[in-house]
Formats: structure tokens, C-alpha cells, sequence
């Protein structure tokens, strides 16, 4: 409608608008493409052992800087242990966990969504107070918690965030599912004898899981945050494990000094962040609807 | 009015009901806590004489019921470590917590919406991009290295402020930075399309036609219209800020509740560690249900439902 009135003014600014929406789109899925692949082919690419320590060559600056070497591209660490290999070791600690958290909170999420958006009432109310509940509740506080008893472990921080971090699948799934449990094809499904495991499964998640795409970008995100977060505190990824949380703990000692120690990882760390938010928020744009709180 | 204040307030009291229970379960499921509190050098007797001490080698449910009705008239027993009423610990603490919250919030409120309004104004230009691209660089910002660069920047090479610890107003400022940059894209992104949303509506346009002012259109008739989200999401932002103060505090050394939360778990001090998860929840519960009171109050469409 509004083309036809205004179509010298609406058009470009569509287009525009289109421009900067894929321009996100390409940026994040390089980034995110880029270090999937270094994750993925990780051992490959290392160029050495990222856990063989080496006293005489400890804290050696990045190639380009003054006393660096070729044959460290980005250093050496406190321990001497080369900095390329233990960020790209790096990478794939930070995409398993974010991976796998998402997996397990999407599992629960949506879940819960699902059943309390399609069946309201009774169940609708104790889906909604258990994510009132989750949300008064400290994640990084409790997360910090359970791993400082239960002693720092790779699966205990997946375990820990998968189960803290379900509430926004859970929001999104409810009120996506109650949109569509009216619709024509969900009461035709059950017309036609459907049992509501299948008009769940089959009519209800296919039809929301674009939703669901968005928020998995949006928790992987904070996800992998947090794990940085935790492994930065010690309560997290264990050493010598080369968490970019934990790099940047370890060489916090040193960082007035050589401030590279922690700009290496520190950066790797924002710009995978940012690259899975520029994608979540194209992903967003396409589905034309708004989820940001 | 009054049925939907006793509805939130029922809903208020259950989650804390709920949160107590975690918070209890907690520490109770992580393991046993008599071999946590003794240590790796302990023996068996050791272990047996501290699970006597501390009563742990009651039922689970007598446990819970004594630490419940206890929790109740704010007793939280004993700290391990600092030799004190843990209630003391957290009251000495909570004073700088909050400080650094509000602090927080204030760089936050002082930032988000005016550029949320900014960018709603300049839809689709240049302006509207750079201020989007400062929320999405804010989302992708790890805290605690924000933290870091901030005290070699401002602490070391500039010398403005003090690199860390707790004392006179100058330890909050770059904490409160840090800390405001969790709640800065969501206040930036809610303004802006609720800003987006009031200025394409018809009261704007009569307000336009009656020739008022750009400034008082944008303010009085926009603004206040878009601001009853901002409101209640930085009601609910502060909540999220004083839970995420623990990593912070950590950074910083600023000796609030989360600090006092982190020393805690290093040393197994559960009584704290459980207290502090407890307050920090009830605090963001109070905080949800004055959103809910500002929002009533702000929109009057509300209080009907």
C-alpha cells in the first residue's frame, strides 16, 4: 500500500535498510564460519602443542611487535606455551560449550514453552512461574556456586549454564506457540485425528523453530560470555585448558606490562561474540519480528 | 487495582518461597559439604566431627526446615571463615553493592535512552547505524575485559582513577562503567523502537498540526510515551546488574556482596554463599514488582488488567 502512495520515499530506504541487514548477515557468518572452521580443524592448524611449556622463550611479544619472532605469530604466554595454538585450541572450547549449552537450555526452553503455550491453564501457570523463578535468580552467582563445590569441570560448566540459561526459549516458545495453536492447519491436524504429540512435534515446532533459531544466537552468545566469564574467575574451564577466559586470567599478572596478554584473547572473544549477534540480529530482521526485550 | 497488586505480590512471595528452596538444595546437592569444609587434608574423623558440629548429619528435610524458619527472622547462621553473623557480613557489604548498582544504572540511564531517541529521531541514517552498532558492540563486550582495559587506560597510563579496591567515590566510577554497559543496548534498542512507535502515532501528528514545539513534541508527547517499557526494564536491569556485580566486584576488588560471594565459594563457606544467592534474588524480586507498580502507575490502561 504504502509503495504505491510514496514509492520515491519507502523503496530506498527498504533497500537501505535491506543493505545494512546483509552487510550484518555477511559479516557474522564470516565470522562465525571462520572460527567454526578453526575450531573444527583446530589441530591441523595449531602450529604447535598448546599445552608444552617452554621457560626460556616466556611472554615473547607478537610477530609485529618489537622482540617478536616468526615463529610465534602471536607470542608466547607466562609458561612460554605458544599464544596462536592456545587461542585456537581457544575457539573450540568456547563453540562446544556455547553449542552444547544451547542444546541442552533449547531442549528445556522449548519444552516448556511449547507445553505451556499449547495447553494454557494450569500447566501455562506453572511454566510461567518457573521462569519468573529462574529469572530472580543470580546466574553467574549460582553458576560460580555449583562449580566451586562441585570442583571445576568442562562438563559441569555446559551442565551448569544448559540449566540456568532456558528462559528465553521458554518465553519465546510460549508466546510463539499461543499464536499459532489457534490457527487453521492446527485445528485442521486435529480434525483429522492427529494425537497432540504429533500436532506438537509435527505442526506447532516446525512453525516456530525460525523464532527459536534467533534466541539460540542471542544464548550462545551469552553463553559462551559466561563461560569466559566463570574460567576468567577460576570457576570455570580447568587449567591448562586454554579457555580465552582462562588466557586472560592467567595473564592478568603481566598485562600492565605487555598489554597484548590479554588484548589476544580479549579480542578473539569480542569479535566471536559480536559475529553471532550481527547473525542473530539478520536472522531477526528476515523473520520481521521483534524479540529484543 | 488492588486485585493486581495482591496477584503479583502472591506470585512475589512464591518465588521467593522457590528461590530459598534453591538456594538450600543448592549448596546441600553439590556434594557433601562436611568433606568440602574439611578439607583435602582431613581424615575420616575430622570429617565426622565437623558434619556433628554443623548439624549435618540431620535429615536433609530438619536441615531445611531449621535453616527456613531461621532465614525467616534474617538469622543465616554463622560464617566458617570470617568468624561472624553472616547477616553482619552481608549488611556491611550490601551498602556498596547497591552503591555500585545504582552507580551503574545511572551511566546506564544517562546513556541508553538519549541516544535510543537520537537514533529514533534519525531513523535510517548514518546516525541511527552508528548508535545500533554501539549497542551491538556493547552486547559483545566481555565485562571483565572491559574491566582490564579500563585499568590500564584510565588507571595506569592516564592516572585518573584508582586501578582497584574499595573506598572513597572514585572506586565505583569505573566499575559503574563496566557494570552499565550490560544494561546500555537494551535501554538503547527499547527507546528507540518505542520512540519509533510514539512518533509514527496520530497523537504526534495532531501535535505536529497544532504547531508545538520539536523539543516538546519530542519529550513531552514521544518520550513519556515510550518511556513506561524503559521504566519497568530498568527496574528489572538494576536486579540483573546487582546479580551480575559478583564478576565485577571480583575484577575491581570492591568489597560488596559479590566479592564477599566469591571469597566465600573459594573457601566453601556455604552459609554465606547461600545467603548472598538468597538476597541478591529477593532484592531482584522486589525490584520486579516495583516495575510492575511503576508500570500501573505510568500507564493506567494497566491497572485494569
Amino acid at each position: 500500500m504504502s509503495e504505491a502512495v510514496l514509492p520515491g520515499v519507502t523503496v530506498p530506504e527498504r533497500r537501505r535498510g535491506r543493505l545494512l541487514r546483509d552487510s550484518g548477515l555477511v559479516l557474522g557468518g564470516l565470522i562465525v564460519g571462520f572460527v567454526t572452521l578453526v575450531a573444527v580443524l583446530g589441530p591441523w592448524l595449531a602450529p604447535y602443542d598448546p599445552f608444552a611449556i617452554d621457560l626460556t622463550r616466556r611472554l615473547v611479544p607478537p610477530a609485529w611487535m618489537e622482540g617478536g619472532t616468526p615463529e610465534n605469530l602471536l607470542g608466547t604466554d607466562q609458561l612460554g606455551r605458544d599464544y596462536l595454538s592456545r587461542l585456537i585450541y581457544g575457539a573450540r572450547i568456547s563453540m562446544v560449550i556455547g553449542v552444547l549449552t544451547v542444546v541442552t537450555s533449547g531442549l528445556i526452553g522449548t519444552t516448556m514453552g511449547v507445553l505451556g503455550g499449547y495447553f494454557g491453564g494450569r500447566v501455562d501457570d506453572v511454566v510461567v512461574f518457573a521462569i519468573t523463578a529462574r529469572l530472580s535468580i543470580p546466574v553467574v552467582l549460582v553458576a560460580l556456586a555449583v562449580v566451586g563445590l562441585m570442583g571445576s569441570s568442562f562438563t559441569l560448566v555446559i551442565l551448569v549454564l544448559g540449566l540456568l540459561l532456558w528462559d528465553r526459549f521458554a518465553v519465546v516458545a510460549r508466546s510463539t506457540t499461543m499464536q499459532i495453536r489457534n490457527l487453521d492447519y492446527v485445528a485442521a491436524a486435529w480434525c483429522a485425528g492427529c494425537s497432540r504429540a504429533s500436532i506438537l512435534l509435527r505442526e506447532i515446532l516446525p512453525n516456530i523453530a525460525s523464532h527459536l533459531a534467533v534466541v539460540a544466537t542471542l544464548e550462545m552468545a551469552l553463553a559462551i560470555l559466561l563461560e569466559a566469564a566463570l574460567s576468567f574467575l577460576g570457576l570455570g574451564v580447568p587449567a591448562p585448558l586454554p579457555s580465552w577466559g582462562l588466557m586472560i586470567a592467567e595473564a592478568k599478572e603481566y598485562m600492565f606490562f605487555s598489554p597484548w596478554v590479554i588484548m589476544i584473547p580479549g579480542i578473539a572473544l569480542f569479535v566471536l561474540v559480536l559475529g553471532i549477534n550481527l547473525l542473530g540480529d539478520a536472522l531477526r530482521d528476515m523473520l520481521g519480528t521483534d524479540l529484543s526485550r | 487495582m488492588a486485585r493486581f497488586l495482591l496477584r503479583r505480590l502472591v506470585v512475589a512471595l512464591l518465588v521467593a518461597a522457590t528461590v530459598m528452596t534453591v538456594s538450600f538444595l543448592l549448596t546441600r546437592l553439590s556434594g557433601d559439604l562436611a568433606i568440602s569444609i574439611a578439607g583435602p587434608n582431613a581424615t575420616q574423623e575430622d570429617v565426622d566431627l565437623i558434619r556433628r558440629a554443623y548439624g549435618l548429619d540431620r535429615p536433609l528435610w530438619v536441615q531445611y526446615l531449621d535453616w527456613m524458619g531461621r532465614a525467616l527472622t534474617g538469622d543465616f547462621g554463622e560464617s566458617y571463615f570470617f568468624k561472624d553473623r553472616v547477616s553482619n557480613l552481608i549488611a556491611e557489604r550490601l551498602p556498596v553493592t547497591v552503591s555500585l548498582g545504582l552507580v551503574g544504572l545511572g551511566i546506564a540511564l544517562a546513556v541508553g535512552p538519549p541516544l535510543g531517541i537520537v537514533a529514533a529521531v534519525r531513523e535510517n541514517t548514518w546516525v541511527d547505524r552508528a548508535v545500533m552498532l554501539v549497542a551491538l558492540i556493547g552486547q559483545a563486550m566481555p565485562s571483565f575485559w572491559l574491566g582490564l582495559i579500563l585499568m590500564i587506560v584510565l588507571g595506569l597510563n592516564l592516572g585518573w582513577l584508582p586501578i582497584s579496591g574499595t573506598g572513597s567515590w572514585e572506586h565505583y566510577v569505573m566499575p559503574g562503567i563496566v557494570l552499565s554497559f550490560s544494561a546500555i543496548p537494551s535501554l538503547m534498542r527499547l527507546t528507540r523502537s518505542g520512540m519509533i512507535d510514539a512518533l509514527a502515532s496520530d497523537y504526534i501528528r495532531t501535535a505536529r498540526a497544532k504547531g508545538l514545539s520539536r523539543l516538546s513534541i519530542l519529550v513531552k508527547h514521544g518520550f513519556r510515551n515510550a518511556a513506561i517499557p524503559v521504566v519497568s526494564i530498568a527496574a528489572v536491569q538494576l536486579g540483573f546488574m546487582l546479580g551480575g556485580s559478583i564478576v565485577i566486584e571480583t575484577v575491581f576488588a570492591l568489597h560488596g556482596v559479590g566479592f564477599l560471594a566469591w571469597e566465600s565459594i573459594s573457601k566453601n563457606d556455604f552459609p554465606v554463599v547461600q545467603a548472598v544467592v538468597l538476597v541478591l534474588a529477593l532484592i531482584y524480586v522486589g525490584l520486579t514488582l516495583l516495575a510492575d507498580l511503576l508500570n500501573a502507575v505510568l500507564d493506567p490502561r494497566l491497572r485494569t488488567a
